[in-house]
């Protein structure tokens, strides 16, 4: 900020157009409801009424071309990962995933001996957000949403990637 | 209505869609409008439970169990000891069968209120979602007080339970149950006396005695057919003997017998009778320690068993083998929401797409436990 | 009824259906498998037997050498009577006739047996996998199971080799 600060009156706001985008883009995510299994419930749960998700700006949407989050909560079976990746791939950029459950994480308690379970949904797209628990509670989820919007301000959407 | 010959197209609905009953795929023939055909395809979520029971020991099924139908973890818990305990000639104390019975009841209560609220969403109306969902969330905060999860809990062992309930538990479920009871006619007047949830559900989708029994339907949806049938009631188990309860079956009020308002009235009058079962077994609870039962080591005798509890979904049937290991031979799960599902090519035939959504929403399945 | 008069009735019927086998339990019976489908018909529309009710279909895979087998559980809703029905078949070939038609949740019964331990029921209208994928290799629940190493490009078991995660 530094020479401009408080040389002009309240309701005009210096910033860095990385900073400023950052914070525009973050705080109204939209996330895709792909609820497959137990943490499906959990996540209406906090969609519900005792912990409700529009209250930090997130509301449900069915299509995926809608959506900016995907949220993964469940387990995501040989069956059913290749329409994850379908999913996933009609999603419009900017998006972005969180792994809801110890099931999408790693497998969660069907890793030994589950010879049709996908061991992690992050074998099939980028996850950004791991959030664990089988299930996690709806405080859980929120948190890793709000560490997702965390993530996502401090982005350079400006900056050249370079190759 | 008949079934309208011509051009047919093929509709695919899911395996993602924002009905919330899980993973399933539609393949529906129709014209457009009218469904001739409709052909399930499931598998997507598909865990391998019957493969894990047969490489872990019995204690470690118990979770496993839980998350086959989420949505009433204490009734296949219970489904699976009551099993094991004919299997091993085991004889609990008192105290855990009455707790067995009140976790079991409120599970049952929790598990209707959101198969309504969820049917009311895919209709239309998301009021009483949030409603039914904000009492439910009082319910997981008693499971929560007593064994420490809100969904899955881990809580019924073979031969007793894991925690004892804690102090006060009796005067907040009193306390619940008086918050509760007004609750249900609130709900009756937001939903199901609603003109147009009325229309979208009376006489829709009707399910006739004879084909619901062969096609293996039970619970709510076979009596909603008018077949008085409650493993509860007519092969009772644990102590269900002991308590006065009724068994509501679908009379036809607003339309014919068995269509979607039938089952979705079953289940509402199911509620009303689990709050008098509760209020009973909270009268006469004995004293009693809850771990004194349990075996050190659960090593059943050679032989099988076939064993059913009624889920809120139906007949839940468990078939274990046991060779004289600590890990069973085999383990199936016969679950009730596999035979509702099987039906709902027969009675959808000649109805509209909208209607399939109302009638898939009156079954009540969980996919959890139709895929294992 | 109870189960020896069950048995009367049908070993009167249908000579040489009923195998004996000491080690089965009081309410199990072991039948010979190729009378199957006319035996069935007889107990669902027979009025003393009336067996409306086919709670369950399971399959069962008794060892690598031994064979396969099926078991059904009936049950009768107006005598309140159960029978527990097994069937053995052989592991190289394993096959029996479908019920599907006198009780018409056999259909998606049968396909899960199928699709877990790879016993054919002939007549069956549509017999495929119901749970596994189509083109899954193997059945599953058999006890010689090997799973395959990937599916469609995805890596199927959690490492290569079995070790550590103990």
């Amino acid at each position: 900020m530094g020479v401009l600060e408080n040389k002009f009156q309240d309701n005009i706001v210096v910033a860095s157009l990385d900073k400023l985008l950052g914070w525009a883009r973050s705080t109204s995510p939209w996330y895709f409801q792909f609820g497959l299994a137990c943490c499906a419930i959990e996540m209406m749960a906090s969609a519900a009424s005792r912990h409700d998700l529009e209250r930090i700006g997130m509301m449900p949407r069915s299509s995926p071309r809608q959506a900016d989050v995907m949220i993964v909560a469940g387990t995501v079976t040989m069956k059913m990962a290749l329409r994850v990746k379908k999913l996933y791939e009609q999603m419009a950029d900017p998006k972005y995933v969180i792994s809801m459950g110890s099931c999408a994480t790693s497998g969660g308690p069907y890793w030994q001996h589950g010879y049709h379970v996908l061991k992690g949904v992050d074998l099939v797209v980028p996850v950004d957000v791991y959030v664990p628990g089988c299930p996690p509670r709806p405080e859980a989820l929120i948190e890793g949403l709000l560490k997702l919007q965390e993530k996502i301000q401090t982005e350079r959407p400006l900056t050249r990637k370079s190759a | 209505m008949g079934v309208v010959k011509g051009d047919q197209m093929i509709l695919n609905i899911g395996p993602q869609h924002p009905s919330t009953h899980g993973v399933l795929r539609l393949e529906v023939m129709t014209d457009g409008e009218i469904v001739s055909e409709i052909r399930p395809h499931l598998g997507y979520l598909h865990r391998c439970f019957e493969k894990h029971c047969e490489n872990v020991t019995y204690e470690q099924v118990i979770p496993f169990t839980d998350r086959c139908d989420y949505l009433a973890s204490m009734n296949s818990n219970f489904g699976y000891v009551v099993a094991m305990e004919e299997l091993m000639e085991i004889k609990v104390p008192e105290r855990v069968e009455y707790i067995r019975v009140i976790m079991g009841e409120l599970n049952r209560i929790a598990s209707h209120l959101l198969a309504l609220g969820v049917y009311g969403l895919d209709i239309g109306a998301f009021t009483p979602f949030l409603y039914m969902l904000r009492d439910r969330e009082r319910i997981l905060d008693m499971f929560e007080y007593t064994c420490g999860a809100r969904l899955l809990y881990n809580y019924m062992w073979v031969g007793g339970l894991s925690h004892d309930l804690p102090k006060d538990f009796e005067k907040i479920c009193i306390d619940f149950l008086d918050y509760f009871e007004p609750q249900i006619s609130e709900y009756n007047q937001l939903l199901t006396y609603n003109k147009i949830f009325v229309e979208r559900t009376a006489d829709v989708g009707v399910l006739p005695a004879d084909v619901a029994v062969s096609y293996g339907v039970t619970g709510p949806n076979l009596r909603a057919s008018g077949v008085k049938w409650d493993v509860r009631k007519d092969e009772p188990y644990s102590i269900y003997d002991r308590f006065d309860f009724e068994v509501p079956i679908g009379t036809g009020e607003l339309g014919t017998i068995g269509d979607c308002f039938d089952r979705y009235l079953v289940r509402m009058q199911e509620v009303r009778e689990s709050v008098k079962i509760i209020r009973q077994a909270l009268k006469d609870i004995p004293g009693g320690d809850v771990h004194q039962a349990l075996p050190k080591k659960i090593r059943p005798p050679k032989g099988s068993v076939y064993r059913r509890t009624e889920s809120p979904r139906g007949d839940l049937g468990y078939y274990i083998v046991s060779d004289g290991t600590p890990v069973a031979s085999r383990l199936k799960m016969r679950s009730p929401a596999f035979t509702s599902l099987s039906v709902l090519d027969e009675i959808s035939r000649g109805w509209m797409i909208s209607d399939v959504i109302a009638i898939l929403g009156s079954l009540d399945i969980v996919l959890g436990e139709i895929d294992r | 009824m109870t189960l020896a008069e069950i048995k009367v009735a049908i070993e009167s019927l249908f000579p040489g259906t009923i195998l004996e086998n000491e080690e089965l339990a009081d309410h199990q019976v072991e039948f010979k498998g190729d009378q199957w489908l006319e035996v069935a018909t007889f107990m669902k529309n027979d009025p003393d037997l009336s067996f409306d009710q086919l709670e369950c279909i399971t399959g069962f895979d008794t060892g690598v050498e031994g064979s396969l087998q099926t078991r059904y559980n009936f049950h009768s809703m107006e005598h309140r009577h159960k029978i527990e029905v097994i069937i053995s078949h052989d592991r190289e070939n394993p096959k029996v006739a479908s019920i599907e038609k006198i009780w018409r949740i056999g259909d998606w019964f049968e396909r899960e047996t199928y699709d877990m331990f790879g016993i054919v029921y002939e007549g069956h209208r549509d017999l495929r996998r119901i749970l596994c994928p189509d083109d899954w290799e193997g059945w599953p629940l058999r006890k010689d199971y090997e799973g395959q190493l990937d599916y469609h490009g995805i890596m199927v078991p959690k490492m290569k080799e079995e070790s550590g995660w103990e």
